[in-house]
């Protein structure tokens, strides 16, 4: 057995939600440049362009690539030898988010309530999923997500006579209906399978696998590299302006699911697709 | 088609607006999101006066992150502009000629538009760090409790923007999807 203390889990989880609001994780960063080279209309490219001083802009002096740094998403995949130490750990995660958003001048974006709509003034809670795996170490992905995206993000329980082409129309759906409220170029991710908050979380966490790694199944791999393709050719754009990049990459994950549906999530997500992962 | 504006911007100035022009506004304008929209409408509702003149300004559908010490303002990107359509077609009416936001509007707004010869500009979502370098003095002037939602008053320089639907109601985002 190992013991973590939680005060590690709190400072790792500031410091990420500090770092994965000002700097794109590497996979993002490559794809926004290439993007930038391959892009073919010159609003689209001037956009582009915008985006990469934005960028720079955000790095050097400190100032958050989006005002909406997000309501934080925390993945914590947990080592199941794992014994954690010096108190709760739902807590430790809250208070790493309250200390990064709060000293990082990072937005507070959260209400207490989704009725009465008060701001906790603190970004917290975060919405927190935990996974046990095998093994003695600790994983943290902390995914801030903004709202433009979340909010055109969609599920549709389709049934099993509709198929592969119900599954890509779906996507293609989202997509469209999307359009420019998504901030686009946007990363796409797709779950298949599973029940109804099954395949949301699959979609969820889709969207944290490296933008240049493809599913290792292979015809779920050539799924993505088709709708890639097709969310390309809708002309949708930088912007939503116009233009040939409209996503930097479709990630799909899937999952058994019951003989009677065919779930299918699309969550969207715009181009800073936020995300930090660190192993303690 | 490049062109330099100033803020407050008259009908005239509004009507040779072309949706896919790239426009630097310079000049005042003021930030409003869902929350400060509410409270507005329903200050109209029950007949009560708005925290700022309507003619002829510009609305900023944005709120800002924190400001570092010694900076006007933080992040300072658009939101998304149709959770703002319940309301627009009232402050339009009131004169309000130009909004700034990102994404689609409704069938409502762009009647209103065009009824009051306004128009609605995008900003590039996800430039907030580059767009704050436009903005030169930020100040809280009504609301103040909403937080980042509050009604701002910015002094813009160069803010960099794009005509996506102008005073004839001719709309740039369904002129791409259409090719």
């Amino acid at each position: 057995m190992r013991m973590v203390d939680v005060a590690d889990v709190t400072r790792n989880i500031k410091e990420m939600c500090i770092e994965a609001n000002h700097f794109l994780a590497e996979d993002m960063d490559e794809a926004m440049r290439h993007a930038l080279q391959e892009e073919k209309a010159p609003l689209g490219k001037q956009i582009l362009c915008q985006l990469q001083d934005n960028l720079k802009i955000a790095g050097e002096d400190m100032i958050p690539i989006c005002q909406d740094t997000g309501m934080a998403v925390i993945f914590m995949e947990i080592g199941q030898d794992v014994h954690f130490t010096g108190g709760s750990l739902e807590e430790a995660v809250n208070e790493g988010v309250r200390q990064g958003y709060v000293e990082g001048y990072l937005r507070k974006s959260v209400v207490g309530d989704p009725l009465i709509r008060e701001n906790t003034k603190d970004n917290t809670p975060a919405v927190i999923h935990y996974e046990m795996v095998a093994g003695d170490s600790v994983k943290i992905t902390v995914a801030p997500k903004g709202f433009g995206s979340e909010n055109m993000s969609r599920v549709f329980m389709l049934k099993p006579a509709d198929g592969i082409e119900g599954v890509k129309n779906a996507i293609l759906t989202a997509v469209k209906d999307a359009g420019p409220n998504a901030c686009p170029p946007m990363v796409v991710g797709v779950g298949i399978g599973g029940t109804f908050e099954k395949c949301a979380l699959m979609a969820k966490k889709a969207l944290t696998r490296p933008v240049n790694e493809h599913s290792e199944i292979p015809y779920v791999k050539e799924l993505e590299e088709e709708l890639l393709l097709k969310i390309n050719d809708t002309g949708i754009g930088p912007g939503g302006l116009g233009g040939t990049t409209t996503a930097l990459a479709v990630n799909i994950n899937t999952y058994p699911t019951h003989i009677a549906g065919l779930p299918v999530a699309v969550n969207i997500c715009c181009h800073v697709n936020r995300h930090a992962v660190r192993l303690l | 088609m490049e062109r330099h504006i100033q803020a407050p911007i008259n009908k005239e100035e509004a009507a040779v607006l072309r949706a896919g022009d790239y426009v630097y506004i310079s000049g005042t304008i003021y930030t409003a999101r869902d929350a400060a929209h509410k409270r507005m409408y329903e200050t109209l509702a029950q007949g009560g006066e708005l925290p700022l003149e309507m003619e002829n300004n510009v609305i900023y559908y944005m709120g800002p992150s924190p400001a570092r010490e010694g900076r006007p303002i933080g992040s300072a990107g658009p939101t998304t502009a149709s959770r703002m359509d319940k309301y627009a077609p009232d402050l339009l009416d009131l004169g309000l000629i130009g909004m700034i936001g990102k994404g689609k509007r409704s069938q409502a707004v762009k009647e209103a538009i065009v009824r009051n010869g306004a128009v609605y500009f995008a900003a590039v979502g996800g430039a907030g760090a580059l767009l704050s370098k436009s903005i030169t003095k930020s100040e809280v002037i009504a609301y103040d409790d909403l937080g980042t939602e509050a009604i701002r008053k910015l002094e813009v320089k160069d803010f960099p923007v794009i005509v996506v639907i102008d005073s004839e109601g001719t709309d740039l985002y369904e002129t791409v999807m259409s090719k």
